[in-house]
């Protein structure tokens, strides 16, 4: 998926997608994300208004859930599995070989790369997994970590 | 030349291991060599650990192919695997798996043996029979049915099916709502999501007939959102089954109307907390609400409301066909019936296990899982998710039974069990629970909002050694107010892995030599 600058048309299409109804406010955050990948301040000043809530009920919302990034991710984001069943299959080591090959920390995003957690995709019969730009991965080692980082990287 | 059905799950954990491209090598091979094949993206049978699980119906029986990787394509072709021919990865018929067959498959009777997008295929394996004898013997014969099954919340709550049920019939509203809840969040747990992916119909009908029992016209699926190929399977089955007249007004001229609408949380694990989830579905933050009132008086847009887990609702369907009495002839005692569990973290046969309540821990993970994948001893377990207590390699003989493990302060829960072997330092889980829940927490209560950060320094003090007696009466004490305290079970139950590992693993909280010190 290439993701659009935000556009203010777009966004109203989204928001009367959904009868312009407050209670619609976490499935259009996630149209919003879809779209553009992130939630701008602009984003939020244009769902106060339309939806008629304030800007703080917005950003109420938006922060409290993680999925809802406020900045851009890299063009690549990768999440590790940090959750009980993954620990138990090595994913502290994971961890720390990805950060090793990757050049960066969990929580680090650059214009190419997003590292971060994530607690459980429900993959925990095939732990460790990771999450790349939405596809799920398991029984992950080193190696199988690796290869699938090249044949992403091969995409951009 | 006829046709050969092939079988290739499309669910998650056979996807992340390169289900799609066995499919796609197979299916570009067969064009090659001019075979005639017909691949069914089928949901798991549930042993994950034999994914990809690839299956050829031969001659009416379906011939099962373990852990196929795309690289054994050509192979499978040259051994003639169309015609079930010998291969390595052959495993021979799949209902002769032992660890598929030696089940009690009630709520996951169909996974993995249907297409989870046909109704057809759902409707010729006796899909819609519970709703249509629903519809034909009415809402209390179904309340009855419900009560008498003793069917209880397979969420991890274990409520009675039947008294909620009934509440919310008994209430008084111009509107109430079902709702599903999908948020399975739990580390070690998926067996919402197969049941999603491998028979989401089944849970439509378990939805319907909950609406027609308590007279709600209007589901909602709150599915979280790491679970995209589950929304994808889910969003395809409701347009086939609403064209085929199953869900909409006036469900096969019954005159009873009902539909449901998918939503998407984002990424709250608390929002698998009924009234988070309630507060998420109105479109707010996943802020817990104080109860009373309950849901069923008071719950989506203040309407009474049945608050379920997946497979709650997917085992009502035969509960209604097959009588209460026929599911609660499984299980023990206070836990009737069924429970799918699932077998995660350090095991050798990973995946899920539906066995009547009494099966003990230790069948499960050596005679299905057959003990930890890294071939070291067991140390600890895991059972019912991040709140769940650790046992210890001596507890496994405990029958699955929720008073059972409610009498050594463990919870069954939503019955996923997270192995661990050797090498695990119990320290590191019991931050790791307290951390969690400081991530995760609403924030709505100050036990579990600032107890969760306390709780992670007071065990990073013990572990350096630092005043360690005074620090582990602290951490006792502070496990007694956020769960005596706490608004809801993640602030309450938190303490649960925390003082289990305290007491059972004393030595990796630097418990020396003749000062062990076990806290009540």
């Amino acid at each position: 998926m290439t993701a659009i600058p935000y556009s203010k048309d777009v966004a109203s299409t989204i928001i009367a997608g959904h009868g312009a109804r407050p209670e619609m406010l976490v499935q259009m955050l996630h149209e919003f994300i879809h779209h553009f990948e992130w939630i701008p301040e602009e984003a939020i000043r244009q769902l106060a208004d339309e939806l008629n809530l304030s800007r703080a009920d917005v950003h109420g919302v938006v922060s409290f859930y993680h999925d809802f990034r406020t900045t851009p991710p890299g063009k690549r984001v990768i999440r590790i599995c940090q959750a009980e069943a993954c620990q138990a299959m090595g994913s502290a080591e994971l961890v720390n070989h990805a950060e090793s090959v990757l050049g960066m920390k969990m929580h680090e995003s650059s214009e190419e790369l997003t590292l971060e957690p994530v607690y459980c995709l429900g993959n925990c019969a095939c732990s460790p997994s990771i999450m790349v730009d939405g596809d799920i991965f398991g029984r992950i080692d080193r190696q199988r970590f690796d290869e699938i980082v090249a044949r992403r990287e091969q995409r951009y | 030349m006829p046709t050969t059905k092939v079988y290739v799950p499309r669910e998650t954990t056979a996807v992340s291991v390169g289900a799609h491209e066995v499919a796609l090598g197979i299916e570009r091979h067969a064009q090659a060599t001019g075979e005639s094949v017909q691949i069914i993206r089928n949901g798991s049978w549930g042993a994950s650990w034999l994914e990809p699980l690839v299956e050829v119906e031969v001659g009416g029986t379906r011939i099962a192919y373990g852990n196929v990787a795309p690289a054994d394509v050509p192979t499978l072709f040259e051994s003639g695997f169309l015609q079930g021919g010998e291969h390595p990865r052959r495993l021979g018929p799949t209902q002769g798996i032992p660890y598929l067959a030696n089940q009690d498959r009630w709520s996951f009777l169909r996974c993995g043996a249907i297409d989870p997008g046909s109704v057809e295929d759902f409707k010729d394996h006796k899909g819609f029979t519970g709703f249509e004898k629903a519809l034909a013997e009415g809402p209390e014969f179904v309340l009855e049915a419900v009560l008498k099954s003793g069917l209880r919340g397979r969420g991890g709550a274990a409520f009675p099916t039947g008294i909620k049920w009934r509440t919310v019939a008994d209430a008084e509203s111009d509107q109430k709502y079902i709702t599903c809840n999908a948020d399975e969040g739990d580390s070690g747990t998926f067996s919402d999501r197969i049941l999603m992916e491998g028979d989401p119909m089944s849970l439509f009908e378990g939805m319907a007939i909950a609406g027609y029992a308590v007279g709600a016209t209007k589901g909602y699926i709150y599915l979280r959102s790491e679970y995209p190929i589950t929304y994808r399977i889910l969003l395809e089955a409701l347009d086939e089954v609403r064209d085929a007249g199953w869900l909409g007004r006036d469900i096969r001229g019954s005159g009873f109307d009902f539909d449901i609408d998918v939503h998407l949380g984002a990424g709250a694990y608390i929002c698998g907390e009924e009234t988070a989830m309630l507060e998420s579905l109105e479109g707010k933050r996943g802020m817990i609400r104080y109860k009373p009132p309950l849901p069923a008086h008071e719950g989506l847009f203040g309407k009474p409301t049945v608050v379920n887990n997946v497979v709650t609702l997917a085992s009502v369907p035969d509960i209604v066909n097959l009588g209460g009495e026929v599911y609660a002839d499984y299980g023990v005692d206070q836990s009737k019936g069924t429970l799918a569990f699932q077998l995660a973290g350090n095991i050798k046969r990973g995946g899920l296990v539906e066995k009547a309540f009494g099966v003990t821990l230790r069948e499960l993970i050596e005679d299905w899982g057959g003990g930890t994948a890294s071939g070291r001893p067991v140390r600890a377990v895991q059972v019912g998710g991040p709140l769940g207590a650790y046992l210890t390699a001596d507890q496994l003989d405990i029958p699955m039974d929720y008073e059972a493990f409610t009498a050594i302060g463990a919870i069954v829960g939503h019955g996923g069990i997270v192995v661990f072997d050797d090498t695990v330092d119990m320290a590191v889980q019991a931050r790791f629970a307290m951390e969690f829940c400081a991530i995760e927490s609403c924030g709505k209560c100050t036990p579990c909002r600032i107890g969760a950060v306390r709780g992670v320094e007071v065990i990073d003090r013990i572990v350096a050694g630092e005043d360690r007696e005074l620090n582990l009466d602290l951490l006792a004490e502070l496990c007694d107010t956020m769960e005596d305290a706490s608004l809801c079970a993640m602030g309450g139950m938190t303490p649960f892995p925390v003082r289990s590992a305290v007491e059972h693993f004393p030595e990796d909280f630097g418990a020396g030599a003749g000062e062990e010190r076990i806290h009540e």
